[in-house]
């Protein structure tokens, strides 16, 4: 096998070193009736050819983004990566390296995991970030649990529902046996969170208060709501961001009073990949950080220059089991670095102008809708907005899916799709908009729209 | 490094000085007025932030990189070359099962149709993706003998938590949650703390003097009250479990249901279903047995395999037939419900199902040499480390340092000189039952010439530290970086401000 580069008069030759006379006498403490006696039921090994073909009709029968005029978003916005991320990726040194846990042989990692804290600390105007956690959904579950590791003897979490579903649905999962109770703050009719209900859920037994912004419904928080609330009885506050390029135009979580920030940064180029790997992310403020989940690596001034090692490390596998603060031992090492090279290329010029691009496109949109005059679609919600809006749709959702994508669109997300079965915001559809967008396909979605 | 095999000088080589050139972070760097993207012109009329977000409005993300394309290329291709690697050394970390990550499972990844789709794509244009999950998902119940597998868990651990999380929910369903769960001593630290998230707390089983467990112990500890029994095979010595049969039906006895952590299914893939054997629920890493890159520490991916009466408690979505087709599912009632955003780490998947492609019914062959080429460095290191536990070693070898912490050379040190030879250590931080331990996998990966390249520099250490035990201990010497104190960093890392993302002074570069 091309794999495996001994051959078989090597491995023959291997067997009689160790002593015994074929490779089924080194299984020989594996009870006999369940030993397999012939191979496993697969298909006889596929060369490349036979793979590229194989698989290559299976990704031939997906519609890549790439052929369409994408407004897919919801919690995961595919934006533009440099042409060198991808080739960079595939160094070996990159690709094949394991978790750094010996620094003197994984510099390269080291430095570019605290380059990406760095990176997620400045946009979210916090001190310390992670080098990552796996995604949107379990980062916020991690904030939680941090936050109630600091807060101590509390109960209770509070959540704006218009946090994305997918993440609520999440956190019910994770903390469904650790004796937790969940408060979810539903919506004012303006589709963002209603202060005085979300100051009226927190109360003694508050550890946490997460809202999320731009909110599921593409709506900007005012994050010092959540932070007002939360202080007020003593507990902290979440900031939730799964769209990175808003920090770009907003003021950032750690600049309005909140304590963790934590969500997906995706956005920073990475493939969307029906949905994952993905590259979530948690900040704190310094006085905190000694309960960041994950790994966390740290900088030291040498006389020869600054060295990289992980460090603080109270939750990894090697620390005492029943003390450890979370049973997580990856980071996504090769995304983050990747959202760490987009980041560098974009800098601080690049992120803003990409920002902008996304805002005045959604802007562009909004506007045409609220001009089709047929009365059929509207804004659903009055609020400011970053790069997605809801669609209020008079036809059934699915027609209108329908209809764009017969003119190459993919229109958006039906807010059904995120939390099924909950018969919630029948007639919203979600839509966002990058700087992939141009103006033709901008326009040949309000000339779809005009159509109904 | 040095070349395999070649004692190299202590004292800094050129190559060393070079290597250090611009190993500063890129935000010491960073230069203001330099760019490295040029972005699309805006097409629509420019909309006014300041106008829109009022308060909220922010003018500048202070601190941010500025750099061009060759600068990032530069610094990020630099960096590369700070790392060790499976492309260019040999990575004998046992339990990670560092095995070679083939080119073609990048290739296959990274195909518009599957890198380009975004998981809220409506399901009838997403079905090779939906397809390629429901292929993967009859490959693995093949070599694993389960009825259902889940692709929900982000990575091993979190693989780990859903199967608790469904042991669980069976439980509470049968009438009782339980309250405990046995995890031997030798386990991977992420039982205990998997198995604590999940609501339970922990019991643990001693190891006999093999190594493996006792089957009378656990008749005796396995009650009504324990949920669930994890264990791994083989297990973190290398050992494997040779009563499993009997600890699965004492288990299941008494109710409770056999989790294996599938960490080291490398030692036996295609040559037994784990299911064979009584496991209820098991994980699989993706990145170890099925070669997805671990890419500096992720991403991996988790799956979980489960047997019939776990099925109802899956997590959200499955993927079903449906017509000629298949669709997402997320009509489980008992479901435990999501373990994150979207469908896994689909990504991982596609490169996992090239790899099973790769090998089809061959694949037990995987299993057959990681297991001969540890039982060869088993054989050639004998005589030089001490095993602390003699039974007959599986995908790794676990020797200690023993015979070496009597001339005051400790397992760190023998570690941190193997990369002088080009070698990456061991693992080290466990198994705890086994101080000192340095655990050796080389995997299937490793052809005989490296392997015996590996003994060659391991045997020199055992030498070394006989005859020269402060090279050992003052190592490495010839990486690009000495040393690092990280009791040092550890204390700066704690002080107010630590992390402060920009640096107050410039760095000197020599």
């Amino acid at each position: 096998m091309r794999y495996i580069p001994n051959s078989p008069a090597e491995q023959a030759d291997l067997l009689r070193e160790v002593g015994v006379a074929s490779v089924d006498d080194l299984f020989a403490t594996v009870p006999r009736e369940v030993f397999r006696k012939s191979p496993p039921p697969l298909a006889p090994p596929m060369s490349e050819v036979e793979l590229r073909r194989d698989l290559g009709a299976l990704a031939a029968k997906n519609a890549a983004a790439t052929c369409y005029a994408s407004f897919l978003g919801a919690g995961l916005y595919p934006h533009h990566s440099p042409a060198f991320v991808s080739q960079l990726l595939l160094r070996g040194e990159f690709l094949t390296s394991y978790t750094p846990y010996q620094p003197e042989v994984s510099q390269g990692t080291l430095t570019a995991i605290w380059e990406f804290q760095s990176h997620v600390a400045l946009l979210t105007g916090l001190d310390v970030a992670n080098a990552s956690m796996y995604e949107g959904a379990s980062a916020l579950v991690e904030a939680f649990l941090m936050a109630e590791r600091l807060t101590k003897k509390r109960t209770r979490v509070v959540v704006s529902k218009t946090v994305h579903p997918e993440y609520l649905a999440t956190l019910r999962t994770y903390l469904a046996y650790l004796g937790l109770e969940i408060v979810e703050v539903p919506a004012g009719s303006d589709g963002v969170t209603n202060p005085a209900a979300l100051a009226a859920a927190v109360d003694d037994e508050t550890i946490a208060v997460a809202v999320q912004s731009p909110n599921v419904f593409g709506l900007v928080e005012d994050w010092s709501v959540a932070a007002e609330a939360a202080h007020a009885k003593g507990a902290l506050a979440i900031g939730v961001v799964n769209e990175m390029f808003s920090l770009a135009l907003l003021k950032p979580p750690g600049e309005a009073g909140i304590d963790i920030a934590c969500g997906e940064a995706a956005s920073f180029g990475l493939p969307a990949s029906f949905g994952g790997p993905l590259v979530g992310f948690l900040a704190c403020r310094d006085g905190f950080k000694r309960q960041i989940p994950g790994r966390l690596a740290g900088r030291l001034e040498t006389p020869d220059g600054p060295v990289f090692a992980l460090t603080l490390s109270t939750r990894e596998q090697h620390i005492r089991r029943e003390k450890a603060t979370s049973n997580i031992c990856t980071n996504q090492g090769l995304f983050a670095l990747a959202a760490t090279m987009t980041l560098t290329a974009l800098g601080k010029h690049g992120l803003r102008e990409t920002a902008l691009l996304c805002l005045s496109k959604s802007e562009y949109l909004k506007a045409g809708i609220g001009k089709l005059g047929t009365g059929k679609f509207a804004v659903a919600f009055p609020g400011a907005t970053f790069n997605e809006f809801a669609l209020r749709c008079g036809p059934p959702v699915e027609e209108v899916l329908s209809a764009l994508e017969k003119a190459q669109i993919l229109g958006g997300v039906p807010f059904t799709r995120l939390a099924p079965g909950s018969g919630e915001h029948e007639d919203l559809l979600l839509v966002a908009t990058t700087e992939r967008n141009r103006r033709e396909d901008l326009d040949r979605y309000l000339d779809v729209l005009k159509g109904f | 490094m040095s070349d395999h095999g070649h004692l190299a000088s202590p004292a800094p080589d050129a190559s060393r000085l070079d290597r250090r050139r611009g190993s500063s972070s890129i935000f010491d760097a960073s230069r203001p007025g330099r760019r490295g993207v040029l972005l699309p012109p805006l097409d629509v009329p420019g909309a006014d932030p300041e106008a829109l977000f009022g308060a909220l409005h922010r003018t500048e993300v202070a601190g941010e990189v500025e750099a061009s394309e060759v600068d990032a290329i530069r610094h990020f291709t630099r960096l590369s070359q700070k790392n060790m690697s499976i492309d260019a050394n040999l990575y004998p970390l046992g339990s990670c099962t560092m095995k070679h990550n083939p080119r073609i499972n990048e290739e296959i990844a990274r195909l518009a149709g599957f890198a380009e789709v975004h998981p809220y794509t409506p399901g009838h244009l997403s079905q090779g993706a939906l397809e390629l999950i429901a292929r993967l998902e009859a490959a693995l119940i093949a070599l694993t003998g389960f009825a259902r597998i889940t692709f929900q868990p982000s990575a091993g651990a979190n693989g780990e938590l859903a199967g608790c999380l469904m042991i669980r929910a069976a439980h509470v369903k049968a009438g009782a949650p339980r309250k405990y769960v046995l995890v031997p001593d030798s386990a991977h630290g992420t039982n205990p703390a998997s198995a604590h998230f999940a609501g339970y707390e922990v019991k643990e089983l001693p190891s006999t003097p093999r190594g493996t467990l006792d089957p009378a112990d656990l008749e005796k500890k396995m009650t009504d009250e324990v949920a669930a029994v994890m264990i791994t095979v083989p297990n973190t010595l290398g050992v494997f479990e040779e009563n499993i049969l009997e600890v699965t039906r004492i288990v299941h006895a008494k109710g409770g249901y056999v989790y294996l952590d599938g960490a080291n299914f490398n030692a036996f893939v295609g040559k037994i279903r784990p299911a064979d054997m009584g496991v209820d629920v098991m994980h699989m890493n993706l990145h170890k047995t099925f070669s997805t890159p671990h890419g500096g520490g992720g991403p991996g991916a988790g799956p979980v395999g489960v047997g019939a009466a776990l099925v109802p408690f899956l997590p959200v979505p499955t993927v079903e037939p449906e017509g000629t087709g298949f669709r997402l599912d997320f009509d489980h009632p008992d479901s435990i419900g999501r373990m994150r955003t979207f469908y896994g780490n689909f990504g991982v998947l596609v490169r996992a199902l090239t790899y099973i492609l790769s090998y089809g019914q061959e694949i037990g062959e995987v299993a057959e040499n990681a297991v001969l080429n540890a039982n060869y460095l088993r054989k050639k290191l004998a005589p030089f480390y001490h095993l602390k536990y003699d039974a007959p070693s599986y995908h790794e070898v676990v020797f200690d340092d023993k015979l070496q912490a009597a001339r005051g050379v400790h397992n760190i040190d023998v570690a941190k000189r193997l990369m002088d030879y080009g070698f990456h250590p061991p693992t080290m931080s466990f198994p705890l039952i086994v101080p000192g331990a340095l655990m050796i996998e080389p995997t299937e990966s490793e052809p005989i010439e490296e392997l015996d390249a590996f003994a060659d520099a391991m045997i020199a250490i055992a030498r070394e530290a006989e005859e020269s035990p402060e090279l050992v201990t003052s190592a490495p010497h010839v990486t690009p970086v000495g040393r690092i104190d990280e009791a040092l960093l550890a204390r700066e890392a704690s002080k107010a401000g630590s992390f402060a993302p920009v640096l107050r002074a410039p760095v000197r570069r020599s």
